[in-house]
Formats: structure tokens, sequence, C-alpha cells
């Protein structure tokens, strides 16, 4: 692909997303701390042709409650995510984690609230909900998204996207076919960070203690960005690297893919 | 049987008697602190924490390497899964049919509902088979760990020595294993000397002369030390990693030869094992000793195996006892999720890839079963009512690496779930105000109530403005913010939220303003 | 002996499990393998002689017409003053080995731990072996001794016949059940006794016998 486009929404005829409609699932911690991973999510996929709908009902996965084992109060969650989305044939989230949680975790919860309706609507979410970057590579079938970004970055895949939403290799081939880029292997890389959701909050030392020796494995690398399609582990690791005043910039994943030559 | 009395002394006081052999931690392992709080302690272990690094990472990439030789490597986590289940979902069945067999072969069978009921089993055995030396040797085994029977032995009056170096190194050193698989990991070769040197003299053969800290010394030492013991051991204790119902044959797996010394030179063999251990068939023993080497010390094949059936004429012991433990595990298997963890097969694979635990080492559990395995199986088998068995669920950031590793494929992170579940609906049963529930039940609304939420973040957004200009970061904040900001920063949030972004750039159709 | 808690374990069992339906094992969990399937190896010999050394054992080739000759050899190489022959080795070795000078010593009647704790070497058959983990197992019948024979000297010669070797763990278990199921107790030995107890770094020899020295008499 050689074309790119700046502006949202122009898209191009044979655009692989042309006729597509995509709710667009923000994720709570994006939509009021990183809503630049959300922005660059519609400006990406208006670019490559698709129309970018964002139902206003959505909220949260769910995943903070169920995780600290609060299985009763994650339930109208669920509901909530089933009908903001009902009907949709594509939710597509910029978050591996959030995607893992509502594909491994709203069936179970539907079953602990023994409401067979609320499985069957979740059954149908659950079955059109992908990761920003399986969304790309197995509905779109691009790797090539037209994006430059002359930087040298290091990648780290996320836990959840890795083993619960099982993202694979995609957003590394997303990575490897972007113009101008250079990425640097992350030591360990498949080595959780220590954020872990509340773990962080109740075992505070441990987290920091996991989140130092990611730290400094990135900063290892010499590159420019840390990147990873999860901002609360770019967070968690940013978070120290700051402190450490290492000048390593987190990004996501998705904003990367949404640069272009014409904005640099 | 000649318990163990206080001595009275001659001014009408009391002293203990004096121990058999070296003196464990005081304290009971279930009145440990909270998992955060003993963490905190280890952490602040560098020469620990440097051990395990090395340790963790090397047993890490050698499972890696020899698991990956495998081409049917999924094939046989599949199968020892299924094996497993078929014979935990049939254990009434099972534990006839090796019982049958057992006593066929003319091994005695025992059972004890609890850690007392098979210490009184054990005690009473060992006193009837005891010659004029009272002690036994000890192959590792975790059930024995789990029921403290050392202990019980020595307020009997009976030495129990461990024999597995890393066993004997715990023993010597007045410690407690930090690992099921290599319960000596957080200690190095210097501090290994420093125990041979300082205690072995006390209770038989002395380090010799001019130890160094070579391993292969060092070992050395530990062989000359235990030889005596193995040639003039009358009864020896093992647990067993496999039990077949179809031949009622045990199978113990190890490496060192101290479990063969054990299983052949004394006269009388107990065996302590958990009644999940059992395997239908002999056949089955090909998964299991496929997966088993792999997965735990990462070779292809542990150097020594040992499969008995009853005792031989000729050679080894000819009295053979089964002791076997429930001491919980009915309570595991009552729990139809819950009863997935009794698949285990002691391997180790998921605490060495465990990133916590490769932090704060085995300690930190208040659990002869640490990491991930044991964040789930001990508070199912105690309860969760301790402080430290409510806690051992949270140890966890649910990164998922433990599942991929297990060799019976137990979903360690969605059991970590379920149990932090149960450690929920334990605080909710007990009534009262928690603050983490208020806050939860309070998430939850906001969260289950569209316009709540939106409200929230419009709020954010308001806050970040206020910041504009002001701060790019946050530095340290107060509780319970600071358990975060503490060691990190953290951005101020932005001005505009994406939602309003979108509704400013776009129609609700999907259409551009 | 009281059946008290054993009908109170398996009460507790089949109360633990009844949520479940009322099915024979095999319809209710099916296990999908199949047994005692060989594994796809180049060359098996050559794989158990890979694997053998790569434990750190030591590996010899001969042709029953030389085997003789390298027991004696092998027994040379460690300065073995003593040698236990288990009864049903090949009258050939234990001639040889007398024959060397060696002093040979017999179990029978059965020597004490003491007198196979002052014992330098044993040699034994095997029963089956599998290439792919390098693991030779004995059922200890002929040729091979009780298990404390292989177990208390220093040094085991242990000879392997070609035909014996399999290719991997399930060939070898399908070959060594039926010894099982003849309650005959059974040794896998895959290298010599080792340990990583410290630091995990791999030590050789801890209590079993610090050399293994292997003979693998292939008659083609």
């Amino acid at each position: 692909m050689t074309t790119t486009s700046t502006s949202p929404g122009r898209s191009f005829a044979d655009a692989p997303g042309s006729g597509k409609t995509v709710a667009l699932f923000a994720a709570c911690a994006n939509d009021v701390m990183f809503p630049q991973a959300p922005i660059a999510t519609t400006r990406l996929l208006e670019r490559l042709g698709c129309r970018v709908v964002f139902p206003k009902k959505q909220t949260c996965c769910g995943q903070p409650l169920v995780n600290t084992g609060y299985y009763d109060e994650t339930v109208p969650i669920v509901r909530n995510f089933a009908k903001a989305f009902e009907g949709y044939d594509y939710v597509v989230a910029p978050s591996g984690s959030c995607v893992g949680a509502v594909r491994h975790q709203h069936q179970m919860l539907a079953d602990h609230a023994k409401d067979p309706g609320l499985r069957r609507d979740v059954d149908a979410v659950v079955a059109a909900t992908f990761d920003i970057s399986e969304f790309l590579v197995d509905v779109l079938g691009v790797t090539d998204v037209g994006a430059y970004f002359p930087h040298v970055v290091t990648y780290h895949p996320t836990c959840h996207s890795l083993r619960v939403a099982h993202v694979g290799d995609k957003p590394m081939r997303l990575l490897q076919a972007v113009r101008g880029i250079t990425i640097k292997d992350l030591p360990d890389a498949d080595r959780c960070c220590g954020f872990g959701g509340t773990f962080a909050l109740k075992n505070p030392d441990v987290s920091v203690a996991m989140a130092a020796d990611k730290a400094r494995n990135v900063a290892s690398t010499g590159a420019e960005y840390l990147v990873a399609g999860d901002n609360l582990c770019l967070l968690n690791i940013s978070g120290v690297l700051g402190r450490q005043q290492s000048g390593i910039r987190p990004i996501h994943l998705v904003e990367v893919l949404a640069s272009t030559e014409e904005e640099s | 049987m000649s318990k163990k009395l206080p001595v009275v002394t001659s001014r009408g006081g009391t002293v203990e008697p004096p121990r058999l052999t070296p003196a464990p931690p005081p304290g009971r392992l279930i009145d440990s602190p909270r998992f955060p709080a003993q963490a905190k302690v280890e952490l602040g272990n560098p020469v620990q924490r440097k051990n395990l690094h090395h340790a963790m990472t090397t047993i890490r990439d050698k499972r890696a390497r020899v698991a990956g030789e495998l081409d049917n490597w999924e094939d046989l986590r599949l199968a020892g899964e299924a094996i497993k289940n078929r014979t935990l979902r049939h254990l009434d069945t099972y534990l006839v049919q090796l019982e049958e067999n057992l006593t066929a072969a003319g091994t005695e069978v025992h059972w004890a509902r609890d850690a007392e009921e098979a210490n009184r089993i054990i005690v009473g055995l060992v006193e009837a088979s005891l010659g004029e030396t009272r002690e036994v040797v000890k192959i590792k085994s975790m059930a024995t760990q789990e029921i403290d029977m050392n202990e019980a032995l020595e307020e009997a009056g009976i030495a129990a020595w461990e024999t597995d170096l890393a066993e004997l190194i715990v023993q010597l050193g007045h410690d407690r294993p930090s690992h099921i698989l290599v319960p000596a990991i957080h200690r190095n070769r210097s501090e290994v000397r420093e125990i041979f040197n300082a205690e072995m003299g006390t209770y038989g053969r002395p380090a010799p002369e001019g130890l160094d800290t070579e391993p292969k010394n060092l070992a050395g030492a530990a062989r000359l030390h235990l030889r005596e013991k193995f040639l003039r051991s009358k009864v020896a204790i093992s647990g067993a990693n496999f039990m077949v119902a179809d031949t009622g044959t045990l199978v113990i797996v190890e490496s060192e030869g101290n479990g063969r010394m054990c299983l052949t030179l004394a006269d009388t063999l107990i065996s302590v094992v958990g009644i999940e251990k059992i395997v239908p068939s002999v056949e089955d023993l090909e998964v299991f000793l496929q997966l088993l080497p792999r997965s735990s010390t990462g070779e292809r094949m542990n150097p020594y195996t040992s499969m008995w059936t009853g005792p031989a004429s000729g050679d080894g012991p000819q009295t053979m006892h089964v002791v076997l433990i429930d001491n919980g595990r009915t309570q595991v298997l009552s729990d139809p999720k819950g009863r997935e963890a009794l698949r285990c097969i002691r391997c180790s694979a998921c605490i060495n890839v465990c990133p916590v635990y490769e932090k704060v080492g085995g300690h930190a559990y208040g659990s002869v079963y640490p990491g991930p395995i044991g964040a789930v199986l001990t508070p199912q088998l105690r309860g969760v009512t301790s402080a430290v068995d409510a806690s051992l669920p949270y140890a966890s950031t649910l990164c998922g690496a433990c599942f991929d590793v297990c060799p019976v494929r137990i979903p360690l992170p969605d059991l970590l779930v379920h149990m932090r579940h149960k450690v929920v609906e334990g605080k909710k049963a007990k009534g009262g105000v928690h603050t983490e529930s208020a806050i939860m039940k309070a998430t939850g609304r906001m969260f289950s109530h569209p316009r709540l939420w939106a409200a929230a973040v419009n709020a954010g957004a308001l806050g970040g403005k206020a910041l504009t200009g002001r701060v790019k970061h946050f530095g340290p904040l107060p509780w319970p913010l600071s358990k975060w900001t503490n060691a990190r920063d953290v951005p101020i949030p932005p001005t505009e939220s994406f939602r309003a972004w979108y509704a400013r750039t776009h129609h609700e159709d999907g259409s551009l303003k | 002996m009281s059946t008290e808690a054993r009908d109170a374990i398996l009460g507790r069992v089949r109360a633990a499990l009844a949520d479940l339906p009322p099915l024979t094992p095999e319809a209710d969990t099916p296990v999908a393998w199949t047994y005692g399937q060989p594994r796809a190896l180049d060359n098996i010999l050559d794989q158990f002689e890979d694997r053998i050394i790569d434990y750190r054992a030591a590996f010899e080739r001969c042709t029953p017409a030389t085997l003789a000759e390298h027991v004696v050899g092998a027994l040379q190489t460690y300065g073995t003053a003593s040698v236990v022959l288990p009864s049903g080795l090949p009258r050939s070795i234990s001639d040889a080995v007398a024959a060397a000078g060696l002093e040979v010593r017999l179990d029978e009647p059965q020597l004490t731990r003491i007198e196979l704790d002052a014992t330098s070497a044993v040699v034994t058959t095997c029963a089956v072996a599998a290439a792919e983990t390098g693991t030779i197992m004995l059922d200890h019948g002929p040729g091979q001794g009780r298990r404390a024979l292989s177990l208390v000297p220093d040094v085991h010669v242990c000879i392997v016949l070609a035909d014996q070797v399999v290719s991997d763990v399930p060939e070898a278990v399908a070959r060594i059940a039926p010894a099982i199921r003849e309650r005959r107790p059974i040794t896998w030995i895959s290298g010599g006794s080792a340990t990583s107890d410290i630091e995990l770094s791999r030590v050789e020899g801890v209590h079993g016998p610090r050399t293994l020295h292997v003979l693998l008499v292939d008659g083609s």
C-alpha cells in the first residue's frame, strides 16, 4: 500500500475497510486518561475505509472488579457491555487486556449469574470483539497500514494480549511494516511488567520490583519509544522509567500505526 | 512409646528436652504474615533475590528447550489433563482399586483424614519397626511436609533425616523449604558451606576439613554424611509421584539416588501419599514420565525412577505401608472449578515461570506450596480464614505464564480469580463494612450506569484542565494512591476525554462533522 | 484395623463428586492418546548414544565377541579393585573379569550393606532402553541383580543389547509393563546420579554410582 491519508474519514474506494462499520470500544482508562489511543484507532480505521461509531452506553469491560473477586458486582457491567455493543459486526478496542477480559470472562460471568439470555447476548458480542491488531490483520487482511514512524522503538507484548486475547505476532507484523521504524529486541519481552490491575495496589513492593526489571530491560535497548498494546502496562513501566528520567517515551501501538509521513 | 516430655529441673522449672534434629524456625506456617508483608521482607534480601533470579532464569530456559523438542508436547499436555480428570472424577473407584492391588501385593494400606491422624499412624508404624537407633531416613516428599511429619516424629523421640541434598541443607540450616523441587534455592554455595561446616558434626559425620564452595565438593560432603545413615537405616519414609491403581505400583522420580538408597536399603518402607496421586493404569506412566521431568528439572528424563509393587523377595524392604492422606483434598474435590488444581503433579514449572515468585521466593507464601499452585491449592486445602491464606490468591499479576507451562493444563489464572471470589464471598458472609467492597460496589454501580460513568469521565477532564500548564507528572501522592506513586510518576489527566473528542468531531452515525 | 477413616474418606470423595453424571470413567472422560507409539528418530542407536553422552556418562559400542574385553577394560579404567557380578550374567564375562585379576564378589549369599559399600563396581545387563531420553530400564531379572547391587558400588558398567533399545518412553513402557504387572521392582537410569540443588549447578554423582559406563552390544 502506498497511499496515505491524513484527514480522518477520507477513505479510499478500494480501502480494505470499505463498507465495514466498527463499534469502537475505547476502554474506560483510555476514555478518561489516554484518549490518544482511541483517537488514533478512529483515525486509522477511517483511513482504511471503515465507518467508526462510538456507542455511548459503553463503560468498562469489568476486569478490575472480576479480577479482584467481585463477581456479583461485575455482572451488571457485563450486561451493560452486551447491550451497548449489541448488533455490531465488529467491536474493536485498542487494548489486548480488555478484549481478553471480554473474551475470557464475560461468558463465565453470565453463567455465574445463571442467566441464559445474558449468555446468548454475551456469546454474540464476544464473537464480534477484536483487539485492533487482530482486526487489522485478520479481518481487514492488512499488515502495512501506510504508517510512517521514523524512530527507534522496542515492543513489550503485554501479558493479556499475549496469553488471554492471544494476539500472537500480529502487533509485531504490523510494526515491522511501518516505514522508517527501527525495532530493537526487548530482553525478556514476555515477562510481566508487574502491573496486574489491583496487584499493583495490593502488592505494591513486588509490583515496583517487577516494573523496575522491565524498565531496566527497556532502557537497555536504547529505544526512543516503548510500544505496547495496553496503556495501563505502559503507565506502569513508564512511571518507573519517568522516575529514572530515562527519556524513553511510552506510546500505544495504534498511535504508531496511525502516524503518517504528512503528520511528521 | 517414649514420648518426649519436658524435663523438670532441680529448681522446679521445666526445660525443653534436647532435640534430636535441628530445630526449624519457630511458629506454624498458617500463622505467617499476609503475603504482601512477608514479600516486602523477602524483597529486602539482595542475596536471595540474586540467587532466585539466576536459578529461575536457568531452569525456565531448560524447561522451554526440552519441552520444545517434542513435536507432540501439546498432545501430551492434553492427555495428562484428561487422565488426571478421569482419575479425579472417579476417585472413589480408583482408590478402592488401588487399595485392593496394594493389599494383594503385600502392602498394608492405612487411611488418614487429616495431618494429626496421619502422624499418629506414622509414629505408630515407625515405633513398631525401629531398631536401637531411633531414626528414620526420608525421601523428599511434599505430603510429609504438608503434615509436618518430622516434628511429629521429633515429639515422639524419633529423628527423621532428610536425605535429599536441598532438604538436608534446609534441615541443617534450621530453615524452611522455599521451593517444592529445589527447596534450598534461596541459598548460594557459600551459605551451604557455612551450614555444613557448622552443623554436620553435631548430627553425624562432620564436613571434611577445608571444604570449599564447589557444588561438587559440597555434594560430596553430603554423600559422606548421609551414607552412614543409609547403611544403618531400618525404616525409610517416602512419598510417591504416582500410584498405579490397576497394579498397586508406587513410582518415585528423583535425581540423586537418595531415594533409591531409602527404597532399597531399609527393612521397612512407609509411603505417605495424597489420595489424588493416582493414575489408572501402568500405561498412563508413558504420558506422565514424559511430562514430569521435562516440566520439572528441564531434563529429558530424571536420573532415577523407581517403581515397586509390594515387597520383592530378597530385594529391599520386606515390610511396606502406604498411608493415604486426605488432609483437605476432598474439600478441594468438592468444588467443581477448584478441583482442577488436584491434577497437579508437583513439577514446579508454574513456580519457576512466575515473575512474582522470582522476586520474593517461597517463604513469602506461608505455605509448603509456593507460587501459583500454592496460591490456589493452599487456600483450598486450609480454607481462606487465616490472614495469609486470604492474601495468597492475590499474590499474582494474572500474567498467565503459569498456565502455558503447566503439564496438566491447570487453569491457574482462572483458579486464582476463582479463589479471590471465594475470599470476597467469605468477607461478605462475615458482614461488616470493608473499604474494598465499598469501593468495588460503587465502581460496579458506576460502570453499569453509563450516565454516571460519562459524568465521571467529564470530571476527570475537568481535573486535567485545572492542572494544565502547572505540572507534567504527579510525583508522590497521598495514600492510597501513594502505593502507586511512591515509585512511579503519573501523567496528569488529559483536558479532553475521548468521548468528548468524538462528540466534537463525529456525528453519532460515525460521519464526520 | 478400623475402617472408620477409610469409610469417611471414601464417603467424602463420593459426596464431593455428587455433581457428576453416573458414567463409567471411560465414557465420562475420553483420553485422546494412542499408547505405546514409537517416536520417529533418524537412528535409534545413535540417538541413544548421543543422550548417554549428553548425561556425561561413558559410552562404548562393542560386539558380542568383544563384550567381555570391553567390560574388563572399563573396570580397569576406573581402577576397580572389586566387582560384584549378579547371577545370570554371561559366563564369558565373569571368566574374563576373574582372569584379569579383579576380585569378583557374588551376591549368593547376599552381601551385607557394609560389604556392598566396600565393593568398587558392579556389572549388570538391563531389560529395555529408550533412545530419546537415554534411559536404561532394569527389571532386576537375571544378570541385573537386586536393586542395591546397581546402587551402592561407585561404578556401574551396564550392558545394553541393541535390540533392547526402543525409540522413546511410550514404547519402553509397553515393553516393561509386563514386568511391572509381575510385581517386579523396576529401576530407570538416565545418566548417573546428579543434583542441581546448589544454585542449579549440575553435579554428577551424589548417592548412586558416580560413574555409569554403558556398553552397547550391536550384533551387526
